[in-house]
């Protein structure tokens, strides 16, 4: 049976998670309450205001089913799904989701003018050299526990990391052609 | 057309979609709209209600005003800039303002030419009331487009004038053979390559975003059904009797704009929506949306 790839659609740039999902040829479903989740296999969370998702996720009642999706199943989250899922964070009114023990700094490069494309070093066996990263406003990843592993570097800053079932990364794979991440994060931790 | 530059441009465009962008005064209004739930604020020394209603010069936001309300919150934060005034966007753009809306709020500084936005590193919204304007922004170096609505009003029918416009055009392009495009893009006024993307891939190179007179949920609602892909809301927040309830309630009804059991339980228990204005009691003179071309 082909697996359902929800990702999560309260706001931000879900549509085009949706369509690397597509290319890949697995189905995705956009997830905006408990009935969408459970019929995923795994799930995506988007780029986009992390404010707004912590803030629609309490309102929501989505808080615990997220966190018993996360103990069992995979999700991938990139740049605010990057501070949804980590242990702690600076500046926001909300805990996040504590699915993956690291510490994130939000805004850490600066404000829009500051944000930058850039080539990162994936750390992955068979994985291409290198990978154009897209940071908008993106935060930092400024401490990981053991449990996590680094997956990709631009400088000294790890941009992507993981620990069993959950992958993060600092900047957006899903704005650019290249499909390698997403692949990796099908096949490494959904297949 | 998506280089490096115009790539994160459109990026952050992308991130705010879904949401709800607020029009604040204050560092106070903005925690609000932060708290409400906002992906994003624009400050503004007066919302456009005001703006209409105390008449005079209206200009670029004072910087210290906009710093208190960068440091206020950690969202994006907006401004605007006249149209024409890039002496104004260069401000802007040194204070570290996360977008530049080009707007029909302010007074026009330049009746002929907009802003040469390609020249920025800071992205630019632009308003439009039919899909020739919102190409010939995006052209310009537009990485976000918007409805131009009538700001200040309360009034949704102009915002959808101008969305219906735009997506009905676009439609029509896609019907169109090649031969029938060049008189078409004439007819518009509009760049031959964006009408040809139109064709190809049946929507605008950026993302299509509404605002100008969204005063409830259902008027959110309405127009993201419309093809909107976030709302922009303006006078409706902060002039209604109830700012912060009704910022919860607008930005729930922009994520289930689909959703009408949701968009009824976000719009019980709201106060006073503000009063708004029918078009024919706004002299012609005084309408925002005819600035800009």
């Amino acid at each position: 049976m082909s697996k359902t790839i929800g990702v999560l659609a309260l706001q931000g740039d879900y549509a085009k998670h949706a369509e690397v999902i597509r290319k890949l040829k697995y189905d995705t479903l956009f997830v905006r309450d408990i009935t969408a989740l459970k019929k995923c296999d795994a799930l995506i969370i988007p780029g986009g205001e992390s404010t707004t998702f912590l803030n629609l996720i309490d309102k929501l009642g989505l808080r615990k089913p997220l966190m018993e999706f996360g103990r069992e199943k995979a999700i991938m989250g990139t740049c605010a799904g990057l501070i949804i899922l980590a242990a702690k964070t600076d500046g926001l009114n909300f805990e996040p989701l504590k699915l993956i023990d690291l510490e994130v700094s939000r805004n850490a490069y600066g404000r829009q003018i500051d944000s930058f494309v850039a080539d990162i070093e994936l750390k992955i066996n068979g994985a291409p050299a290198r990978f154009e990263g897209v940071f908008i406003r993106a935060p930092k990843i400024v401490k990981v526990s053991p449990d996590v592993q680094p997956l990709a570097y631009y400088g000294d800053d790890i941009v992507m990391a993981a620990n069993k079932n959950i992958l993060v990364a600092t900047f957006h794979p899903e704005l650019t052609e290249n499909l390698y991440i997403h692949n990796y994060f099908l096949t490494k931790f959904v297949s | 057309m998506l280089n490096k530059e115009f790539l994160l441009k459109v990026g952050l465009a992308e991130m705010l979609k879904g949401g709800v962008i607020m029009d604040v005064t204050n560092a106070e209004q903005a925690k609000i709209a932060e708290d409400a739930g906002a992906v994003a604020v624009m400050a503004l020394e007066r919302i456009p209600a005001d703006i209409r209603a105390d008449g005079g010069v209206a200009r670029m936001s004072n910087p210290t005003m906009i710093k208190q309300i960068q440091d206020a919150v950690s969202i994006p934060v907006m401004a605007k800039c006249r149209i024409g005034h890039f002496a104004e966007a260069q401000i802007l753009e040194a204070v570290g303002v996360d977008f530049i809306d080009e707007s029909e709020v302010l007074t026009p500084a330049d009746e002929h030419n907009h802003i040469w936005k390609h020249d920025f590193k800071v992205p630019f919204v632009c308003g439009c009331r039919d899909l020739g304007e919102a190409l010939r922004r995006i052209g310009e170096g537009a990485a976000m487009i918007r409805t131009k609505g009538e700001a200040g009003s309360g009034n949704i029918v102009e915002a959808v004038r101008h969305m219906r416009s735009v997506q009905s055009e676009m439609k029509r392009v896609q019907t169109l053979a090649n031969d029938e495009l060049m008189k078409y893009a004439k007819d518009l006024g509009a760049p031959f390559e964006l009408v040809q993307y139109v064709k190809e891939h049946g929507k605008l190179p950026v993302p299509n975003f509404s605002a100008g007179g969204i005063a409830t949920p259902a008027d959110a609602a309405l127009m993201m059904q419309l093809g909107a892909e976030t709302n922009f809301v303006g006078s409706g927040i902060f002039k209604s009797a109830d700012p912060e309830e009704r910022a919860k309630a607008i930005v729930m009804a922009t994520t289930y704009y689909d959703d009408p059991d949701k968009v009824a339980k976000a719009s019980e228990k709201l106060g006073e929506a503000m009063a708004g204005l029918e078009m024919g009691q706004i002299p012609e003179a005084e309408l925002l949306n005819k600035r800009g071309w």
